[in-house]
Parts: C-alpha cells; structure tokens; sequence
C-alpha cells in the first residue's frame, strides 16, 4: 500500500493528514453545532442543552449527565447500512461520550442533561477522530464550559509502517489501527482504542505520530472556531 | 510577570496565566497555578486582574437577576416559569395573592395564565435548588402587549452597553420600549416599524458582539432605515 517513492494510495506520506474541514454553527435550532470533513468522512454534530433531564430520576444532583448518540446514515457507507444502531455505533457513541466527559466542566450544571448528536453522512476511515474533534466544536460553539477543545486523529501499520490518518482502505487491508483522541493545551489523552498488533518501539512512535497530527488538527479547529465568532483568522 | 491583555479572544483550554494567585475568576478554571479558558471569548487581562467575557453560553440564574419569562404550567400552589434556562423557574402563589392565599378561594389563573409572559425578579436559587421568581416589586408582573426577541444571554451586557448608553439609542432612534432580562428574552414594546428595526438592531448584536465599534455600526444602521 505504500509505493517505493513512500506515498500511500491516496498520495499522501506517511506523515500527511487527509485535507480537513470544520464549519462551526451549522444548525439553528440545536445550542451549538458543526460540521467536518476529514478526508471523505462527512459528519454533523449537534448539541442541545445543558437542558432539564427527562425522566427525571436520571438527572444527578451534583453534576450534568451526558447522553451521546454516534448514528451513520443508512447512506453513509458503500453498501446500505440498516438504520438502528450496530454494536458499533453502541460503542462509538460510549466512547465519545467518556471523552466528552473528560473534558466538559460537569460540576457547573447540576440536575442537566447535555445529549449530543453525532450523524455520519459519509463514511471513510477515522470517522470517531472526526467526530470527536466535530463535537468538540459543536460544544464550544454551544458555549459549555470546557477544560480544553478535544481533537482526534488516527494512526495505524500499514506494510509495516507506523503512518498517520489512515483511510479506509488502509484500516482494512493495513495490519494496526489506533485512534487517539487529545487535549493539546493540558497534553492529556481522552481516547485511546487499539486494533492489531504494535511492537512497544511501534506504539510508542504511533502514540507521538498521532498526538502531532493531533496538533494539527488543533490548527484547524482552532481556526474554524475563530472564524465563526470573530470573523477573520487574522489576530487584531 | 505582569500581563496586559486588551480584549483578546481566547478559546476553551487557553493558558490565560501560568502564576495566578487567588480564586479563579467566572468562566476560567485553575491547574495549579496556570489560569486556562473554560469557554469561547474575550478577555482582559491588568496583572492579578483577569476577565472573561464569554461570547456564548446557557444562562445560569442569579439572586437579583431581572428576567422574562412564560408561565407553561401550573399547580395548586405555583406557576412554573420557563425563563430560558436549564432549570424551570417557580412562582408561589402567595406572593401574587398574599399570605392569605388559600388553594381553596384563590384562582391561579385569574393571575396568570399559561402563555402569559411576564417580568420577574429571582429571589432565590442555589445549585441544588430550582429558581423561585417574585413579582412583587416595582416593574414586575405580567407583560401584556410587546414582542418577545431572543439575544444569547452572555450578549445582554452588549446590548445595554455602558450605562445603558447601546439601549437608549435603539429606544429613541426605533421609539420604542425596550424591557430587557438578564436571561436573554427583550419584550419590545411601541410602534410596529420601530419594533422590525429594533429586532434588526438586535440581530446586529448577536452576530457582531465581538466588535469593538458596535455602537458605531448601530447608529449607522438605525439612522439609514429611519
């Protein structure tokens, strides 16, 4: 999957993300929202609170509970996907939500609930790191308190190669994949899933791999988050 | 060191300080020593002297805060007052009807109905408690005529502006009335024209908070359309 000349499939090296793009505050009814595209991935997230918690037994008095549902589209993959929720999509939205919960200042909305949508339009490799770093977004816009902005991006083996941001192709065919979800200000690891086999030399080279995509990918929220409430990117 | 910061945007996570001493000011968080962001916003910094104007964000109540709200239901002994926050607002009958208030001689709805809006002051509110409304004071009760416009409620202090200067001119350029909560609903109350420039005005607002000649781009909008 890698030619001689060290470019992947895709074109790119071992070390180039796929182009991003994040649009911030793309629904009107929901608090906060955004949109990316990571590669061919197209994923909406929305929140909605912090807001009352129905019914009411499952509110927590010191603390804001988080609900999160990660949904793909029946026409999000190649093949239709049937539309109630795979096990997989049980265990993305888990995982996303116990990133959320690292991140989010819970303690300041005591006796809320904050349920954060996560729709897949398109799907290509990587779509949890892609949509981490969407619902990230869509919680600053939202205007929760947060610790720090959560960004994602993969890492796996691919002809025996640590490479970063793999596809879906190379998540398939390549022999690791280990989606890493990061805090870049506190330097703090929220999600971390591993699939296939690393040597310890391997998977400490893949942890500093993604947490440098990771920073770039930070770039780009960043930059999107500006846009959206201070219109230009230029600092004044 | 000593930090001077005018209006800088920051975003949730930003170090702001890496030696504050003292409690963490609204909307930032303490590591340590090293003041971060807790959410989108502007901040300005003098030395020990950190603030953080948050540019979006839920509205959270306060004891003293004057807000608008509807009534959407009510029991034998309360309204519950949607004020457009997390928690539903109550509003104990007794404090419309007097201590003399009996479920059994006193109507509900000959006060308020559901729909209603009306203009109250919170009285009492904690973390563990929903917020209780009075509306037994000068200004306060039931809003009969006007047009409810919703601004996000870290806005509010923009829209009124220094010593309320932002609100006076919308109020005489549109003659108009402007009633303002702090939860982020205005009641525009006057002429129907003036009410659609004022609701412009308004949106002006929510979209360009973070400008610095707002106040400019107001009188410029207000005046052309008059």
């Amino acid at each position: 999957m890698i030619d001689e000349n060290g470019i992947r499939l895709d074109g790119r090296r071992w070390d180039e993300l796929r182009p991003i793009r994040i649009e911030v505050g793309v629904i009107k009814n929901a608090d906060g929202s955004a949109y990316i595209e990571f590669g061919k991935n197209k994923i909406i997230a929305a929140v909605y609170g912090p807001r009352e918690a129905h019914p009411k037994h499952i509110a927590l008095p010191d603390r804001a509970i988080v609900r999160c549902r990660y949904h793909m589209a029946p026409f999000s993959t190649e093949e239709r996907k049937p539309p109630q929720p795979t096990r997989r999509e049980i265990e993305i939205s888990l995982v996303l939500r116990r990133a959320m919960e690292s991140a989010i200042f819970l303690e300041e909305y005591p006796r809320s609930i904050i349920d954060v949508y996560v729709e897949v339009l398109q799907s290509d490799g990587g779509s949890r790191c892609a949509s981490i770093t969407a619902v990230s977004a869509a919680l600053a816009d939202s205007g929760i308190s947060m610790r720090d902005l959560i960004v994602g991006c993969a890492v796996g083996k691919i002809d025996g190669q640590i490479v970063l941001d793999l596809s879906d192709y190379e998540d398939k065919e390549g022999e690791g994949d280990m989606p890493v979800a990061y805090m870049p200000n506190l330097d703090k690891i929220v999600l971390l899933q591993f699939d296939g086999i690393f040597t310890e030399e391997e998977f400490k080279k893949a942890i500093d791999l993604a947490i440098l995509g990771n920073k770039r990918v930070y770039e780009i929220l960043k930059k999107a988050l500006i846009e959206k409430y201070f219109g230009t990117v230029e600092e004044k | 060191m000593y930090m001077v910061l005018v209006r800088t945007r920051v975003l949730p996570g930003d170090l702001l300080h890496d030696s504050y001493t003292g409690i963490a000011p609204p909307n930032t968080y303490k590591l340590g020593n090293k003041l971060f962001s807790l959410k989108v916003g502007l901040v300005e910094i003098d030395g020990k002297d950190v603030k953080l104007i948050p540019l979006a964000g839920p509205y959270i109540p306060r004891v003293n805060d004057f807000v608008i709200g509807k009534i959407i239901d009510f029991d034998a002994f309360s309204w519950d007052v949607d004020i457009n926050s997390i928690y539903t607002a109550h509003l104990p009958a007794q404090d419309v009807f007097g201590r003399e208030f009996s479920s059994q001689t006193h109507s509900l709805t000959s006060q308020f109905k559901v729909g209603d809006m009306l203009a109250a002051k919170i009285i009492a509110f904690d973390r563990t408690k929903d917020p209780v409304l009075t509306v037994r004071e000068h200004g306060l009760g039931k809003i009969v005529h006007g047009e409810p416009i919703k601004l996000s409620p870290s806005k509010i202090p923009r829209l009124i502006g220094k010593k309320g200067s932002m609100a006076k001119i919308i109020e005489t350029k549109t003659k108009t009335k402007l009633i303002i909560g702090q939860n982020g609903i205005i009641v525009v109350q006057g002429p129907s024209e003036g009410i659609v420039l004022a609701a412009r005005a308004i949106h002006l607002i929510e979209e360009k908070a973070h400008m610095p000649s707002l106040t400019n781009m107001i009188n410029e909008l207000l005046t052309k359309e008059v």
